[in-house]
């Protein structure tokens, strides 16, 4: 088999009483796409956040492109290529659109101990950044400022910012929280874009886009992995279907 | 160069030019001033000396705190290092300006590093804490140095020697003094200016925007930070070794916490993140400071004087009462700042319009 991209093995999160990774193992391969759903409260967030190093887990171990990134800080894992977007929007919101790319870019140049040059006549950040609210189709908007731009419209920045790292995973949670139809619809179609270029763990609760998008899905619930399967798999699953797509009581 | 004239377009720029233009000719017009009988040139350099040395010490402050969101409330502290590296050093017969300054500038880099590494982990109140904790840490010390003076200071018997290139004694001590204090502080804001703009700075602003997310871009916040915090530390110990040099005195009250809350007043009253801000502050707060006492006592014998006239003496009731009512001058100076502060939230600068950035 194949070296996998992500290695998740036995990893184990506890905020006081309550598990909300439980003993968690998982392997996401290069290029797939795996999609990550489960009910409120499954502890997705609580995974990607220990996956970028937001949370540090309490037991078990990940891997990333064969290292251990266990104990690694957040910033140094997206230096090896696994970036994330948030589910609650986490933009820099006093800055424009095209400044919030332009800081994705520059961190992905390297070290930011250049301290004469002014960054924002720098071509080599601004012109990929505009290159990528191209992409996500904020190019419009790249001088607007963050805070004054729509809900949908910063869903888009908070992924162009992702996207601007250049990274070989992405963690996308939640990508198309409270974006209206149209909206959601574009971003299936740019997320179907990266399909094959970058490996991604989407966590989604839009079903139509897991099925359209995802390889594999895997099935949280309490922490733990209900199931992994290629979609029709977990469409058949009974189990899958009492415990999620809401066919319990038949 | 249209660079040159770009501050110029609009009110904002027209003002700040404005005040450094005032501030540099301040020298050629304090003369006219003083033979006018509305001020003495001496009292004018002197006050304005100081003016400018804690607007550098100002902006430094607003370089973590404006730019960066760290909340130090212990910045005072690296002037009395800066202060106490010249009152020391003079004191074992070392004058040199080029050996003192540089090594002001580093000792308090050193410290701000320390303090850094310790104090930056948290977050709030924690660090408002824990920076004031080391401030006071350090004036203790400065307290206990019996061989200098202790709590009551060391008087310094002569200025920092640049080679004989500053006069520093005679008739010019204060012009050549004022003038190479207006010029550090030139230096110091065009050197804040390509910081605060650089990759560097827009690091260190978007951790005070969003940490969390900065980090989730793959910037470690936390060297960032630190090295702007050091950055800070060496420019204020720059003041601090230029103040000690204007006063010709050291002592522990120059890094008590009250010094370190006048540096962040000046910094909010003047405008948090704006380059001019603390200068704006520095101006505002030690002129009101200065004369604040002063003018409510004119008001006051004003008003006396008015309302004698209109009730006649015993209802006005004795001057001398009165005017003890000026000695609450602070009180009228906390209320002058708590409105800027509620109804000016871009401080002073904000009053001459928007920034162009955030
Ligand atoms: N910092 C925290 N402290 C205590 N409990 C937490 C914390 N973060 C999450 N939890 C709890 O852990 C569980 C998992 O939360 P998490 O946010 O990971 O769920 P989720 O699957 O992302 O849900 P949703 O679909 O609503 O986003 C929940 O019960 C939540 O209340
Ligand atoms: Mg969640």
């Amino acid at each position: 088999m194949a070296d996998a991209m992500l290695k998740i093995d036995s990893l184990i999160k506890r905020f006081g009483g309550l598990v909300a990774t439980d003993s968690l193992s998982l392997e996401v391969e290069p290029g797939e796409v795996h999609a990550l759903i489960g009910p409120n409260g499954a502890g997705k967030t609580t995974l990607i956040a220990q996956l970028s190093g937001f949370l540090r887990p309490d037991a078990g171990r990940i891997e990333f492109a064969g290292q251990d990134i266990t104990d690694l800080p957040a910033a140094a894992r997206v230096r090896l290529g696994l970036a994330r977007s948030f589910q609650i929007t986490s933009v820099l919101r006093d800055f424009t659109a095209l400044d919030n790319v332009a800081l994705a870019e520059q961190a992905r140049q390297g070290h930011s101990f250049r301290f004469w040059r002014p960054a924002r006549a720098d071509p080599s950040l601004r012109e990929p950044a505009r290159a990528a609210l191209r992409e996500v189709g904020l190019a419009d908007r790249a001088d607007v400022v963050a805070a004054l731009l729509s809900h949908g419209e910063q869903r888009q920045l908070e992924v162009a910012m992702a996207l601007a790292s250049d990274p070989r995973m992405l963690l996308l949670d939640e990508p198309m929280a409270g974006m209206g139809p149209e909206e959601s619809a574009r971003m299936v179609e740019l997320l179907r874009g990266l399909r094959g270029r970058r490996t991604m763990l989407l966590v989604e609760h839009d079903m139509d886009a897991v099925f359209a998008l995802a390889d594999r899905i895997t099935v949280l619930v309490y922490g733990r992995a209900l199931a992994t399967g290629t979609p029709a798999e977990i469409r058949a699953n009974r189990e899958v279907r009492v415990a999620y797509l809401g066919e319990g009581d038949g | 160069m249209t660079g040159m004239t770009a501050p110029l377009r609009t009110w904002r720029g027209r003002v700040a030019v404005g005040l450094l233009v005032m501030l540099a000719l301040l020298p050629w017009y304090s003369p006219w001033l003083d033979a006018a009988g509305i001020i003495s040139q001496r009292f004018a350099l002197t006050v304005m000396t100081r003016v400018v040395i804690l607007a550098i010490a100002a902006s430094s402050l607003n370089l973590i705190l404006g730019y960066g969101g760290m909340v130090s409330f212990g910045h005072a502290v690296y002037i009395g290092i800066g202060g106490y590296t010249v009152g020391i050093l003079t004191y074992h017969g070392i004058g040199s300006g080029f050996v003192q300054f540089p090594l002001a500038i580093l000792l308090s880099a050193l410290l701000a590093l320390a303090i850094g590494a310790l104090s930056l982990r948290t977050r709030g109140v924690y660090f408002i804490m824990i920076t004031l904790a080391f401030a006071q840490l350090l004036y203790y010390v400065a307290v206990g140095l019996e061989a200098y003076g202790a709590d009551d200071g060391l008087t310094i018997g002569r200025r920092s020697d640049f080679a004989g290139l500053i006069p520093i004694r005679g008739p010019n001590k204060f012009v050549a003094f004022y003038l190479l204090s207006f010029v550090v502080l030139l230096l110091v804001l065009g050197l804040v200016h390509r910081l605060v703009n650089s990759r560097f700075g827009m690091a260190l602003r978007g951790t005070k925007s969003n940490d969390a997310r900065m980090q989730a871009l793959g910037f470690p916040t936390f060297r960032y930070r630190i090295v702007a915090f050091a950055i800070a530390g060496a420019l204020c110990g720059l003041a601090g070794a230029l103040l000690a040099n204007h006063t010709e005195f050291i002592s522990p009250a120059m890094m008590h916490w009250t010094r370190s809350g006048d540096l962040i007043v000046m910094v909010v009253l003047g405008g948090m993140g704006s380059l001019l801000g603390p200068v704006y502050g520095a101006v505002a707060f030690l002129l009101l400071e200065e004369f604040l006492p002063a003018a409510l006592a004119m008001v006051l014998t004003w008003l006396h004087a008015g309302l004698t006239a209109v009730l006649g003496a015993a209802a006005a009731g004795d001057l001398d009462a009165w005017l003890k009512m000026a000695e609450y001058w602070q009180i009228a100076l906390g209320t002058i700042l708590i409105l800027v502060v509620l109804y000016a939230r871009g401080g002073i600068d904000g009053l001459f319009g928007r920034s162009r950035h955030g």
